[in-house]
């Protein structure tokens, strides 16, 4: 790619923060070795270096931390709202003033640009602790009665693709409510979480009211399994969710799921076309494409189908792909090799189906996990592409012709987590924004967060919703 | 002059009532051909009830889902108001239920009869909900950005209901009345011992205005036509109020397999207390809709 003004690398500074070679598990306070001496190894995914080495978390550190937060659930829902809220607030602060050692520390261990976890994962985090902070105390306004009570321990499972984003979104309301936690990392970025351990002890939080227990798919369930734990919280993939649903069966465990989505992203014929084009980037590159509510299915007005598609061509060969801690870089790593395999294979499968691969001029570094900015055309709704989760910076391109087509098209996915619109219109937007079948709606923008916000999905997206007035029921006995 | 002399004494012979289900708005007998013997509390016969199949509850779903979009669609205030056509339907049939109930719950009258009144209020109360739950639990966010949004709930779809077993009529309106006051459409399974009085109300719901297929009624072993609900890919959401525990435990791990809501049985001590909204939220889902508000994206222009 060719350009008049090449950027000079603008690295963001690694010695910002300090990574130890190894950590352990977070346990009522304190950092402790796994019972039975399992370690794994967390690595950067854009230079495979081995960043550090984490304690494995098994069934009998699951049971001693769900222990920890049991004995430590007593006096902590028993403080004062007012109390409680004061430790929020100074979590929140805690992570304001250490935002940049967390972006860098965020954006080595995921690979997602430093861009996005400084201006969006890090104010987003400290936003959702100084929301749910002032509930503490006001939670006989919240609309659940005039005495709600919280349910006790709560398992928490988080995915990789926003560490210390879904942390927040688990651990705020469910503090701020008066449960204790007990939180699983994910495999591949668990750096973020234990990191936020520190930035509980110098919040001074009672011991076990947090607890961290890195490890894989295995410390998950036995985590949500455990019969001492009352509500069970996950963010993740479908069939993970399926499973726990079936798993909570029968028992008083309370479940909130925040599970896969295909969002679709709609432009209409009379869309500001300029807007609309970072809006569908936005939509699928942001956090290359790993994002749950990621606008995957872009269904284009088959009459600007031309105009749009070239402008998004020519949008797309600005990105920048590369070093994530480069403060230009638009598009970082794939966070693991078998996230990327997982692409790989679906895009494989686009092509032999007889979708039109597109992707613009993009060197990939020799190290590390990387996968160009793709665009599939010739896309019909039977299509894999246009049906599963890819969770890559994959986007597939519809066509339709009337607005009933495009809401049909829409909801024809057995998700329903999120949806964007684009038109001048605006009758046409609260139309179709009213006839989608998805918990996020994003006319004319996408991908905006706020804690303030509820978010989650309809049909099998998962149930619940977190922030906002609404995220606190997950965590109240109501 | 007619003949007076071969005049009888007998008392007249009273027509029995053939119990139908009741599936997107018309009466059907079971497809199976099947009926179970119903009786009173003290065992006598009361009548056959149709003993539904899966291929009943698979029907009733797809009334139900053909049904959904109307329902749902329907301005609150036109649910509202049908809700309450029902219930004036119900008070001039006050001394039908109140019979009905009496033999099926083994009351007395006069304890059935306020069962039955009771019924009625709880129609009248969920009728005022229909326009005013989005007031309640929807609302606007005061967003750190350039944006307005707006979250408000919106119906799941269809809902697989098990009405309460002890509760026949009061229990069962208590648990349907919420599902559709929503948006929602439901399919219903009576209470297996006592079926009458919801195959009765399905002749009520037929009469008030209520679009076919937004309320439908099952009767029959409720453990055989839950099954094939709770696993039922197009079904959203299961009530469990009239399952067991390991009833109840099945049904939630078959309705995992495409993330169903589930609602899961709540001890009733009283089901004539004035219910809260739970049994409404928990068959809603919240859509956030945001747009910008004057700022024109990244360009930093705007209105």
């Amino acid at each position: 790619m060719a350009s008049a003004f090449e950027y000079a690398p603008a690295p963001e500074s690694r010695s910002v923060v300090d990574i130890a070679p190894s950590y352990g598990l977070f346990i009522d306070g304190e950092f402790t070795e796994a019972a039975d001496g399992r370690v794994f190894k967390t690595v950067s995914p854009s230079t495979e270096e081995v960043l550090s080495e984490i304690a494995q978390a098994g069934e009998a550190d699951v049971d001693r931390a769900v222990k920890a937060a049991r004995r430590a659930f007593g006096t902590w829902s028993a403080l004062p709202g007012a109390e409680r809220a004061k430790y929020l607030f100074r979590i929140a602060r805690i992570i304001q003033e250490r935002s940049r050692e967390l972006a860098v520390l965020e954006t080595l261990d995921n690979g997602k640009p430093i861009r996005e976890t400084r201006d969006a994962d890090l104010p987003l985090v400290a936003a959702h602790f100084f929301y749910y902070a002032g509930w503490a105390d006001k939670l006989d306004h919240a609309g659940f009665g005039s005495a709600p009570k919280p349910l006790g321990v709560a398992g928490q499972v988080i995915p990789w693709n926003f560490p210390l984003l879904m942390l927040a979104w688990k651990i705020a309301p469910a503090l701020a409510t008066g449960n204790t936690v007990v939180l699983k990392p994910a495999e591949t970025t668990p750096l973020s979480a234990l990191f936020f351990a520190d930035v509980c002890r110098q919040a001074g939080l009672p011991r076990g009211v947090v607890n961290i227990l890195p490890g894989y798919g295995d410390t998950g369930a036995a985590l949500v399994a455990h019969p001492d734990v009352n509500k069970v919280a996950f963010t993740g993939s479908t069939a993970v969710g399926k499973a726990i649903a079936k798993t909570v069966a029968g028992t008083r465990k309370k479940l909130t799921l925040e599970l896969g989505g295909k969002g679709a992203n709609i432009v209409f014929d009379d869309a500001p076309i300029d807007q609309a084009v970072e809006g569908i980037v936005n939509g699928i590159f942001f956090n290359q494409g790993q994002v749950c509510c990621a606008g995957s299915r872009l269904l284009v007005q088959e009459s600007i189908q031309e105009e749009l598609l070239d402008s998004l061509k020519r949008r797309l060969s600005t990105l920048r792909l590369g070093d994530p801690l480069d403060k230009n870089t638009d598009i970082g790593a794939i966070n693991s090799e078998e996230q990327l395999t997982r692409i790989t294979s679906l895009v494989e499968q686009g092509e032999a189906e007889g979708a039109e691969r597109w992707s613009p001029a993009c060197e990939l570094p020799d190290a590390g996990y990387w996968f160009a900015p793709t665009l599939f055309t010739n896309v019909t709704q039977a299509h894999t592409v246009a049906r599963d989760e890819i969770f890559g910076p994959v986007l597939s391109v519809l066509t339709f012709r009337t607005p009933d087509e495009a809401v049909a098209k829409a909801n024809n996915t057995p998700y329903g987590l999120s949806a964007g619109v684009w038109t001048e219109k605006g009758s046409r937007i609260l139309a179709v924004a009213n006839k989608l079948r998805a918990g996020v709606v994003w006319s004319n923008t996408f991908n905006k967060f706020d804690p303030t916000s509820p978010f989650g999905g309809y049909k099998e997206s998962g149930f619940g919703r977190e922030g906002g007035r609404h995220g606190l029921e997950a965590y109240l006995d109501v | 002059m007619s003949d007076k002399s071969e005049k009888t004494e007998q008392p007249r012979l009273s027509v029995f009532k053939t119990y139908k289900l009741y599936v997107g708005g018309k009466f059907p007998r079971s497809e199976s051909g099947r009926v179970y013997e119903v009786t009173d509390a003290q065992g006598r016969w009361l009548a056959n009830a149709p003993q539904s199949s899966r291929k009943d509850a698979r029907d009733a779903v797809v009334a139900a889902r053909k049904a959904f979009g109307g329902w749902a669609g329907a301005t609150a205030y036109n649910r509202g108001q049908i809700l309450y056509r029902v219930a004036e339907m119900l008070e001039g049939r006050r001394g039908q239920f109140a019979r009905e109930v009496a033999d099926a719950e083994g009351l007395s009258k006069s304890r059935a009869a306020a069962a039955v009144d009771a019924t009625i209020d709880r129609w009248v109360w969920y009728a005022g909900w229909t326009d005013k739950i989005a007031q309640v639990v929807g609302g606007g966010n005061p967003v750190a950005g350039p944006y307005f949004n707006l979250s408000s709930p919106e119906p799941t779809g269809v809902v697989t209901v098990l009405a309460p077993q002890d509760s026949s009529f009061l229990g069962l309106v208590s648990v349907v009345a919420p599902v559709i006051a929503t948006g929602n459409t439901a399919v219903v399974i009576a209470s297996e011992r006592s079926p009458l009085p919801a195959l009765s109300l399905g002749e009520v719901l037929a009469t008030s205005d209520l679009p076919g297929g937004v309320v439908n009624v099952l009767s029959g072993r409720t453990a055989e036509i839950a099954a094939p609900l709770a696993s039922h890919q197009d079904v959203n959401a299961i009530d469990l109020a009239g399952a067991d525990e390991a009833l109840a435990k099945e049904l939630e791990i078959a309705a995992a397999d495409n993330l169903k809501r589930v609602l899961r049985p709540q001890p009733v001590d009283d089901w004539a207390a004035t219910p809260g909204i739970d049994r409404m939220t928990a068959f809603l889902e919240t859509k956030t809709v945001w747009h910008p508000t004057g700022s024109l994206g990244a360009s930093g222009s705007s209105y």
